[in-house]
C-alpha cells in the first residue's frame, strides 16, 4: 500500500526523492504518526515542499487510500463542463428532451451515476470521458446540479484530500503577472560588463598584501546579456487569452533585467510585415527583425497556432488583402529558426487540442510550451539550454 | 535530551494540528522547517512562539536581497585587523579576534538547544538557499582563517519563512519539512481574536468577521487583507469606539484592511 502511494505520488507529478521517503519512513518509526490525519498532514510535509503540487498530493493520497475516485471524477466532469466547446454528436430531439429535466431530477440523476461510477473504478472514469455525449451535456446547462457532491459530517482525511482545498495553488494553472515575472526572472546570463566599479574584497586582499598601503581594484559590472523579442498573435481566435497573453507582456516589459525587450504582434502566424500595436497602426518588415537584432536574442512566440493549414503553407496566406505575402508563414517561421539561436513558442491552448493540423506542424519547427507557469518555466529552461551549449562552445 | 519536547502552540499563538504536527516532526527529525503563506499569517511569529513554548533561546536571521550565505556563518573583519595593524591596537596576530560569528555560528557554538529563524529566506539572491545546503544538512562549517571547523554541539531547532518570491531550488526544499499556512477559517480565527483581544464586546467582533471575510471574498482583489491587517482593523474598531451597527452597514477605516487605490475602488463598488 505505501510503496502504491510512493508511486501513485510519483505519476500525478510530485517528484518525491529517496531522501524525503527515507524521512517520512523515518518519522513512522518515531511514533510520530499515529492516525490517518498523522499521515495525511505529515505525509504531505515532508514529501511536497511545495503547495502548488498539494492538489495532485491530495489526488494521489485518495486514489491510493480510497478505493473510488470520487473527486476526481467530479473534477474531470466539472471540466468537461467548462469546456466551451459544445460536443457535435447530440441530436436535436435529445437536446429538446433533457432540457426538459428539472433540476431535482438531473440531480437524482447525477447521483446515481456518479455511484455507480464509483464502483467501477477506473473504467469509471473513462466512462465520464466517453460517454459525455448526452446527459452531461445538458447537466451542464444545470452547473448547479452537477456540484452536489453528498460529502460531509465526519471529515476523514480522505475526505479533506477530497475537499482539495489547494487546487487553486496548482503550477499548471495560469497565473499573474507576479508569478510570470519570477518565471522570466530565471532568465539571465550574467556577464561582467560595462562601467567600472570598486572591487572592495579584492581591494583590501591587495591592499594586505601589499603590507598595508591602498592599492584599489576595480571590476566591471556584472550585467544581464539576454536580449528578448516578444512576438503575439493578436488576431481574433486569440481574443479568449488576451488578458492572458497581456500580462505576460506585462511582465516582460516590467522585468528590467534585459540588456534589451522588443516585442511584436502578428496575425495568426509572421508573414512579411510584424506589427508595434495591437491597432495595427505601424508595421515593420519582418526581415528588419533579423537585422536588428542579434543571433543570439532569445524569441519567443506567443498563439494559439490554430489557422487554415493554408494559412500557414501558402503564399499569399495572410488574410489581410493589404498584406501581400510571397513566402509562406512556414517560410518565415523557418528563418527564425535559421537566424535566433534560442525560439519557443507559447500556446495558450490546452496541450490535449494540440493535435490540430497546424499547431503540431509550427510545433514540429519550433518547441512549443504551454503558456502555463509550469509551461513557462520550461520554455525558460529550454532558452537557457541553449545559451549554455552555446558558451561551451565559445568557451 | 530536547528530543521529547513537543510544542504544543502558545498562549498567544493559535497554531492548527497540521502545523504543529510539522513542527514536531521537523524537531524530531532534524530538518529545517519551511514555511510559506500569505503575508499576514505568522511565519514569524511562529518561530518566537517555538522558542517560547519549548524554552529555548530564539536567533533571527533577517535576510535581505544582500544578504550572503556566508553572512550567517561567521565574518572576519579585515578591515578591523588593518586598522589595529596600521594603529596599534590591540593582538593582531590573534585572527580568533577577528572572527565573528553570524547567527548559524552562534546557534552551532551555543550549549544549549536554540531555535533559529531565517526569515524571508526568499528575499536574497536564487543562489542562497543553495549555499547553505550543506551548513543546514551538517550544522558544521568550516572557518578557513583558523582553519577549524565549528560542529553544532546540539542541532538546533530551524525554521525558515518564506513570501514565495522567488522559488527555492529543489535539493533546499527536498531536506526541508514544508508546512503552508492557510489562511485560518471563522472559527479558528475568533480564536486567534480571542488570544489578543480576550474582552473585545461580541457583537462587534461577530460584525467584523463576517464583514471581514465578505471582504475577502470579493473577487478581483489585488491583496487580500490578512490575519494581521484585521488584527489591526479590531484594535482601530474598538479604539474608535465603532458600534457593531456601524460595522455591519458600512467598512468603517476600509483603509485599515484595503491599502491599494485599485483594491479600494473594488471593494467600495461591490460592497459600500
Amino acid at each position: 500500500m505505501f510503496v502504491d502511494f510512493l508511486f501513485s505520488l510519483r505519476r500525478h507529478g510530485v517528484p518525491v526523492a529517496t531522501q524525503q521517503w527515507l524521512a517520512l519512513h523515518k518519522a513512522l518509526s518515531k511514533g510520530l504518526i499515529d492516525d490517518a490525519d498523522g499521515l495525511y498532514g505529515l505525509g504531505r510535509a515532508i514529501l511536497v515542499p511545495s503547495e502548488s503540487r498539494f492538489d495532485s498530493y491530495d489526488l494521489a493520497f485518495l486514489e491510493t487510500f480510497r478505493d473510488a475516485q470520487v473527486a476526481d471524477i467530479k473534477d474531470a466532469i466539472k471540466e468537461w463542463l467548462e469546456n466551451p466547446i459544445a460536443p457535435k454528436d447530440i441530436s436535436p430531439e435529445a437536446f429538446e428532451r433533457l432540457t426538459g429535466m428539472s433540476l431535482e431530477e438531473l440531480q437524482r440523476r447525477f447521483q446515481e451515476i456518479l455511484e455507480e461510477q464509483t464502483e467501477r473504478h477506473d473504467g469509471g472514469s473513462k466512462w465520464i470521458g466517453t460517454g459525455g455525449t448526452s446527459p452531461w451535456g445538458h447537466s451542464g446547462r444545470h452547473p448547479t446540479g452537477i456540484r452536489v457532491g453528498g460529502e460531509g459530517g465526519n471529515r476523514s482525511a480522505v475526505q479533506v484530500a477530497g475537499e482539495r482545498r489547494f487546487r487553486d495553488f496548482r503550477s499548471d494553472a495560469t497565473l499573474d503577472v507576479r508569478q510570470f515575472k519570477l518565471a522570466l526572472r530565471a532568465l539571465r546570463a550574467l556577464a561582467r560588463e560595462g562601467r567600472e566599479e570598486l572591487d572592495l574584497d579584492e581591494t583590501i586582499d591587495e591592499t594586505c598584501r601589499e603590507g598595508g598601503d591602498i592599492e584599489l581594484v576595480f571590476q566591471k559590472e556584472r550585467r544581464n546579456t539576454v536580449r528578448l523579442l516578444l512576438l503575439m498573435d493578436a488576431g481574433g481566435s486569440m481574443t479568449p487569452y488576451a488578458r492572458l497573453v497581456d500580462r505576460l507582456f506585462t511582465a516582460a516589459s516590467e522585468l528590467s533585467h534585459w540588456r534589451s525587450f522588443d516585442h511584436y504582434c502578428f496575425h495568426n502566424v509572421v508573414y512579411s510585415r510584424v506589427y508595434k500595436s495591437i491597432e495595427r497602426l505601424q508595421s515593420t518588415p519582418t526581415a528588419d527583425l533579423f537585422r536588428d537584432h542579434p543571433k543570439d536574442t532569445k524569441v519567443v512566440f506567443v498563439g494559439d497556432a490554430c489557422m487554415a493549414p493554408w494559412e500557414l503553407m501558402a503564399a499569399g496566406g495572410a488574410l489581410s488583402f493589404r498584406q501581400h505575402n510571397p513566402s509562406s508563414g512556414m517560410d518565415w517561421l523557418m528563418r527564425f529558426r535559421e537566424h535566433f539561436s534560442d525560439v519557443v513558442w507559447l500556446n495558450p491552448e490546452r496541450e490535449r487540442y494540440w493535435g490540430h493540423e497546424t499547431i503540431s506542424t509550427i510545433g514540429r519547427v519550433i518547441p512549443m510550451f504551454p503558456l502555463t507557469l509550469d509551461g513557462l518555466r520550461d520554455a525558460v529552461g529550454h532558452l537557457r539550454q541553449g545559451q549554455a551549449l552555446a558558451g561551451s562552445k565559445r568557451g | 535530551m530536547n528530543d521529547s519536547a513537543q510544542f504544543e502552540g502558545s498562549s498567544s499563538y493559535i497554531a492548527s494540528p497540521d502545523l504543529l504536527r510539522a513542527v514536531n516532526a521537523a524537531i524530531s527529525l532534524e530538518r529545517p522547517l519551511l514555511i510559506k503563506g500569505e503575508p499576514g499569517t505568522g511565519k514569524t511569529l511562529l518561530a518566537g512562539a517555538v522558542a517560547e513554548s519549548l524554552d529555548m533561546e530564539l536567533l533571527c536571521w533577517q535576510v535581505k536581497s544582500t544578504t550572503k550565505a556566508q553572512d550567517g556563518l561567521y565574518h572576519y573583519d579585515v578591515v578591523q585587523r588593518l586598522n589595529d595593524s596600521r594603529f596599534g591596537d590591540g593582538d593582531v596576530k590573534d585572527i580568533r579576534r577577528y572572527i565573528k560569528h553570524g547567527v548559524l555560528g552562534q546557534a552551532f557554538s551555543s550549549e544549549k538547544r536554540v531555535v533559529v529563524l531565517i526569515d524571508e529566506i526568499d528575499k536574497a539572491d536564487l543562489e542562497f538557499p543553495n549555499d547553505l545546503l550543506h551548513e543546514l544538512d551538517q550544522m558544521s562549517f568550516h572557518i578557513h582563517e583558523l582553519d577549524e571547523t565549528v560542529s553544532a554541539k546540539v542541532r538546533p531547532v530551524v525554521i525558515i519563512s518564506s513570501n514565495a518570491e522567488k522559488e527555492l531550488p529543489d535539493a533546499f526544499l527536498r531536506r526541508c519539512v514544508f508546512h503552508y499556512i492557510s489562511f485560518p477559517p471563522r472559527d479558528m480565527m475568533e480564536r486567534i481574536v480571542a488570544v489578543h483581544y480576550p474582552d473585545i464586546d461580541e457583537q462587534l467582533l461577530e460584525a467584523a468577521i463576517v464583514r471581514f471575510y465578505e471582504l475577502r471574498a470579493v473577487s478581483g482583489l489585488r491583496k487580500k487583507p490578512s490575519t494581521s491587517e484585521f488584527i489591526d482593523w479590531l484594535f482601530v474598531l474598538i479604539r474608535g469606539g465603532v458600534r457593531p451597527q456601524d460595522v455591519a452597514m458600512r467598512i468603517p477605516l476600509l483603509g485599515t484592511l484595503i491599502k491599494q487605490e485599485s483594491d479600494l475602488d473594488l471593494v467600495r463598488q461591490r460592497l459600500a
